[in-house]
């Protein structure tokens, strides 16, 4: 019987829990993925800023502002930042919070606000023996701007077609 | 990229026969009745689809005689391809780095006890 601190060894080196992203309903897309760690940790590391700035974005960005006000209809603010310095704002209000186990919030990319155009995120975190399953639920205020965002997901669903025609355009 | 032009490439795209026209022309440039043979669908059909993706930049028709064969424009597809990779990369990236915070968490956690 392992005991916990080895199993937390050993999910470092193990393989990576698999992202899985679909687009249920007509406008909305869920992000699902497990972690190994209690969803307490999950949470704050959802939460935090100075753990959200070692995380949130994908290589080659930093979180350069990270601007948190953790409390129903505070205001939150990400300004992602590239290496060849281009720039992703988002930002939105809370509207529910429940740590360990729920964080509901509006989202806009940008610099200006504007209600009618925000998506409205769910995380849900869950937790199972020690792990977490992290559930992002994103409502897009149309179905066309989820259609948008969607088509990452939707690529994947295609199948080898849509796989042979990336390597086919990247060969060009 | 243009945001017009990527709005319109993806609205264009949102569609499964017209994913699946651009697919086909990626093997080489085809007719309107060719286009038609895997669809159940009429050459009418078929045209306001072709129309869409004329419009977004991704096919070009060459306007001689009757059979206007159909030629997929890469540029445009390539850089929503493009765009659509960087997003989901986005959420694996992201995912794999929040894995190293919690281990280290964990860690901290753990050596404490």
């Amino acid at each position: 019987m392992c005991s916990p601190s080895s199993v937390r060894s050993q999910a470092a080196v193990a393989e990576r829990n698999p992202v899985s992203v679909t687009a249920p309903g007509d406008r909305e897309i869920v992000v699902q993925r497990d972690f190994n760690a209690p969803r307490q940790a999950v949470f704050a590391a959802y939460t935090q800023p100075a753990l959200l700035r070692r995380w949130f974005g994908p290589y080659g960005f930093t979180l350069s502002e990270c601007d948190i006000d953790l409390r129903v209809d505070g205001h939150w603010r990400y300004v992602v930042r590239g290496d060849d310095g281009s720039e992703m704002i988002m930002q939105g209000y809370f509207r529910e919070i429940d740590p360990p186990r729920l964080l509901v919030t509006t989202q806009v990319f940008g610099d200006v606000y504007v209600a009618d155009d925000a998506s409205i995120a769910t995380a849900q975190f869950d937790e199972r023996d020690g792990r977490t399953t992290l559930t992002i639920t994103v409502r897009y205020p149309t179905a066309e701007q989820r259609d948008r965002m969607a088509m990452s997901g939707m690529a994947d669903g295609m199948g080898e077609g849509y796989e042979r025609l990336d390597d086919l355009l990247a060969s060009m | 990229m243009d945001e017009n032009r990527l709005d319109a490439t993806f609205g264009a795209l949102a569609d499964p026969t017209r994913r699946a026209i651009v697919a086909r022309l990626a093997h080489g440039d085809a007719s309107v009745g060719e286009l038609c043979e895997p669809f159940a669908m009429t050459q009418p059909a078929i045209s306001k689809h072709l129309k869409v993706l004329e419009r977004a930049g991704l096919i070009s028709r060459r306007r001689d005689a009757q059979r206007r064969p159909c030629r997929l424009q890469a540029r445009p597809l390539a850089e929503a391809t493009e765009w659509l990779a960087e997003y989901r990369r986005f959420w694996e990236g992201s995912f794999e780095r929040l894995d190293d915070v919690l281990a280290e968490l964990g860690e901290i956690a753990g050596s404490s006890g």
